[in-house]
């Protein structure tokens, strides 16, 4: 709370922002994206805890400081369900198969099967037109393809996160994020593994 | 001091670590990124991670009721 020592890592929110402010003028900065997946996923399978979620989450910090420093949050609890197991890993997986979609698009601007779509796609649905983001540059289109389709995936989520935040608690994102879902099911695992 | 000690569901938490950021005191830490875990002793019961929490899986006890359930 108050008065406790900042860190380095408490101020992680400025690179949220950062990120998305990034993408908008030149979407190849979307792999950067990528850090936040993998790190978390490194903690849990190395170290076996959640110390990304628990202190280097700057999308959580975010909601944070939006929710509860600048009120923008009804602080009401969330639905039960919302944290339930079978939403969790259902959003996860569903989570992944549109990751997987994604990959799939990535491939096949890659194989020339089909040709480069410069929009961000929103809630998996509604498509915005982004091409100011990149007018060329030494990049395989298969690359930058990713970009767009990675970027959306972080926007269209940051966008859940925002709304939950809103209607709910701060950062009620959390109890349904996909990264927090697998990161746990890793520890938990491992520790149960550990147990026997 | 209050009489009341933050509980943690272990079931549904997720681990996030509001709480235990938000704790005054430190009597909160994320076991083995599975759940969260209050120290009985810092606790104060001020309900701060009582609030936080986005999953709403923390619930004060009254201290009495909580030895009765540990069978002490």
């Amino acid at each position: 709370m108050a008065n406790k020592k900042k860190n380095w890592y408490d101020y992680l929110w400025i690179w949220s922002i950062v990120y998305f402010a990034l993408g908008f003028f030149n979407i190849m900065f979307a792999w950067l994206g990528l850090i936040d997946f993998i790190l978390p996923l490194i903690f849990a399978l190395v170290g076996g805890n959640k110390w990304f979620c628990n202190h280097m989450c700057g999308r959580g910090q975010l909601f944070w400081i939006l929710g509860r420093n600048a009120k923008c949050s009804r602080r009401k609890p969330a639905p039960r369900w919302i944290s339930s197991k079978w939403f969790r890993y259902g959003f996860m997986i569903f989570f992944l198969i549109m990751f997987g979609t994604m990959i799939f698009q990535t491939y096949q601007v890659f194989a020339g099967a089909s040709g480069l779509k410069q929009v961000v796609k929103l809630f998996w649905t509604f498509k915005v037109p982004w091409q100011w983001a990149y007018s060329g540059g030494p990049f395989p289109q298969w690359m930058v393809q990713f970009s767009y389709g990675f970027y959306s995936l972080m926007l269209t989520s940051t966008l859940i996160g925002l709304i939950v935040m809103v209607l709910y608690r701060e950062r009620t994102w959390c109890t349904f994020c996909p990264m927090g879902t697998m990161t746990q099911g890793i520890c938990q695992l491992k520790a149960n593994g550990d147990r026997k | 001091m209050s009489k009341r000690r933050a509980t943690v569901n272990i079931e549904v938490c997720v681990a996030c670590g509001v709480c235990a950021n938000q704790c005054p005191r430190g009597a909160i830490s994320i076991n083995r990124g599975c759940y969260a875990q209050v120290d009985v002793d810092r606790c104060v019961g001020c309900g701060i991670c009582e609030k936080a929490c986005p999953a709403n899986v923390i619930t004060l006890l009254d201290i009495e009721d909580m030895e009765a359930r540990n069978g002490k």
